[in-house]
């Protein structure tokens, strides 16, 4: 075994320690956190495979930004998690089907018979100025560029039917206009009254008794 | 020399002469962070018209080292019911990201740990992962005051981080690379040849945004010391909350050196008589560090509001059009202003 291959079963390890207590951790936040583990491990395993712009984007976009708020939305949330595995053994029999079969199709496509070395070849190394970056930006703007494009409408229609169905706007909201913040002068907050310094002294005297 | 070494360390070079390396880049990180505090406290100092920190060495020069030894003395408190591990684990994942960053920043020709093609990128990923280091410190506290300072701290950090990799699209645009060496040799030619001039915008939008980022003054509501008294690390003492405190500044360090080398040439000289080499980066990093602490003293504190509308309503939508003019003018014959 080389280096490289000593690094692999290292990450696949954490892998899939990670995965499997995505799903037995008791603590929703320990999940949501070995998630965000098994994503960066994901990347290290893509940087092997010399996919180094997918690798970092999986980072930089899932482990960055999905995952964040995600952890704020599991944070604030006060779960009882007795009362969530109430019908846990009575569901148990239909989830092993339902995973007995997804296991059987995904063995089924990525078995050893299609996915195989000796049926795709052992991809080239590639030369040491090769730009993994470039070359993917190319192929998404030139051969793939309509499903790219059609991706990124797909996607902005989903952002903004997310924002207009929970978009609620209150009447009673004080609301700031910072613009309006901007502008004001002095003469609209402040009045100058002129008037005497010294209090007028009463007439005949009787504020000295008091 | 080098040839000796080779050989007696044999298969295992590679990984003695990397690690060489990398100890050669945090070491002076750290020196920097610590001066960097005093450098602070003096600046602000002569601002308000004190003296700043003079008792210990010369001019007060071993004050950071007193410090440090002050914080390392102290007990680190637990606070009860916090979970221990997270506890521990947020201040050396805000720290960590901080560091990793530097590996692909070329502090000269050629003068770089890793010569990655998308180091830009990288760069991106590691300073939005810094991020769980606040959230999980707030949560771990148990203390319902250091979560809802994580949860201002968090929300500020990642909507600021979207500005700056606006900013950072215009910049790999122009230089036609995600390789901060490429970047900065695709500016050489001047003073008037660095991108701060034609990527104007954006080098304003990236500058402020990285204040914000770092959560310095004046768009520190999550520390806020003359109202809250600190947020998310408020439970946080001894060496514990000086982790945190040393990612502050190696943040502070690392965005004014990216600055430096996407905006301001990196190392290049600014006139054509003089040579290039490390010295200007060093210059141009002071300088910009030296405009974080003349912020801080200066500037009155950002409301909450306004800082998210500064984020958001402003900076993003500024930085959208600088990138559609930049791609416009690219296919005009006056794409030479922008490379």
């Amino acid at each position: 075994m080389i280096f490289q291959d000593y690094v692999f079963y290292a990450l696949a390890a954490i892998l899939l320690v990670a995965g499997l207590r995505v799903i037995t951790a008791r603590n929703p936040v320990h999940a949501a956190l070995f998630l965000v583990l098994a994503f960066f491990t994901a990347a290290g395993i893509w940087l092997l495979l010399e996919a180094e712009f997918l690798a970092i984007t999986l980072v930089l976009v899932y482990v960055g930004a999905v995952m964040v708020l995600f952890l704020f939305v599991v944070m604030m949330l006060d779960i009882n998690l007795d009362k969530l595995r109430e019908g846990f053994w009575d569901y148990a029999p239909l989830a092993g089907f339902v995973g007995v079969v997804m296991a059987l199709e995904m063995a089924s496509i990525v078995g050893v018979r299609h996915f195989g070395v000796n049926v795709t070849g052992t991809p080239e190394p590639h030369p040491v100025n090769y730009s993994n970056t470039a070359e993917l930006g190319r192929q998404l703007y030139t051969d793939y560029v309509l499903p790219f494009e059609l991706a990124s409408v797909v996607l902005l229609v989903a952002i903004v039917a997310a924002i207009a169905l929970t978009m609620r706007r209150r009447k009673d909201s004080k609301y700031i206009d910072p613009a309006e913040q901007v502008k004001v002068k002095r003469a609209d907050r402040i009045r100058m009254v002129s008037m005497p310094a010294e209090k007028e002294m009463p007439e005949n005297g009787e504020g000295e008794q008091a | 020399m080098m040839d000796t070494l080779q050989q007696l360390f044999g298969p295992l070079w590679p990984v003695v002469w990397t690690l060489a390396k990398i100890v050669a880049i945090v070491a002076p990180i750290m020196g920097a962070v610590a001066y960097l505090t005093l450098a602070e406290r003096k600046v602000i100092g002569y601002m308000q018209v004190r003296i700043g920190p003079n008792r210990v060495g010369y001019y007060g020069l071993l004050q950071p080292v007193a410090d440090g030894l002050k914080l390392l003395f102290k007990e680190i408190i637990l606070p009860t019911a916090a979970n221990k591990f997270l506890f521990l684990l947020a201040p050396v994942l805000v720290l960590a990201p901080a560091l990793a960053a530097w590996a692909v920043v070329p502090f000269d020709f050629d003068m770089v740990l890793a010569n990655v093609d998308a180091g830009l990128l990288y760069i991106l990923a590691m300073t939005s992962v810094g991020v769980y280091g606040v959230i999980i410190a707030g949560w771990a506290s148990n203390s319902k005051y250091a979560f809802l300072g994580s949860l201002r701290s968090a929300a500020q950090i990642v909507s600021y981080e979207i500005a700056m990799g606006f900013a950072l699209v215009g910049v790999l645009m122009a230089a036609n690379s995600l390789n901060l060496g490429k970047i900065v040799m695709a500016q050489q030619g001047g003073f008037w040849e660095w991108y701060w001039l034609p990527l104007f915008p954006l080098f304003v939008v990236y500058f402020i945004a990285a204040v914000a980022e770092t959560n310095r003054a004046p768009f520190d509501v999550a520390e806020g010391e003359s109202e809250i008294v600190a947020g998310f690390h408020v439970e946080y003492s001894g060496m514990a909350f000086a982790v945190f405190f040393l990612a502050e500044y190696a943040n502070m360090i690392l965005v004014a050196t990216l600055a430096a080398l996407m905006f301001l040439g990196g190392w290049l000289s600014p006139v054509p008589f003089l040579p290039d080499g490390f010295p200007w980066l060093a210059i141009k990093v002071a300088g910009l560090l030296f405009l974080f602490l003349w912020f801080r003293a200066t500037f009155p504190r950002y409301r909450y509001d306004q800082i998210m509308r500064l984020g958001w309503k402003v900076f993003i939508p500024v930085t959208l059009v600088w990138i559609v003019v930049i791609g416009a003018f690219m296919q005009t014959p006056l794409g030479y202003l922008f490379h």
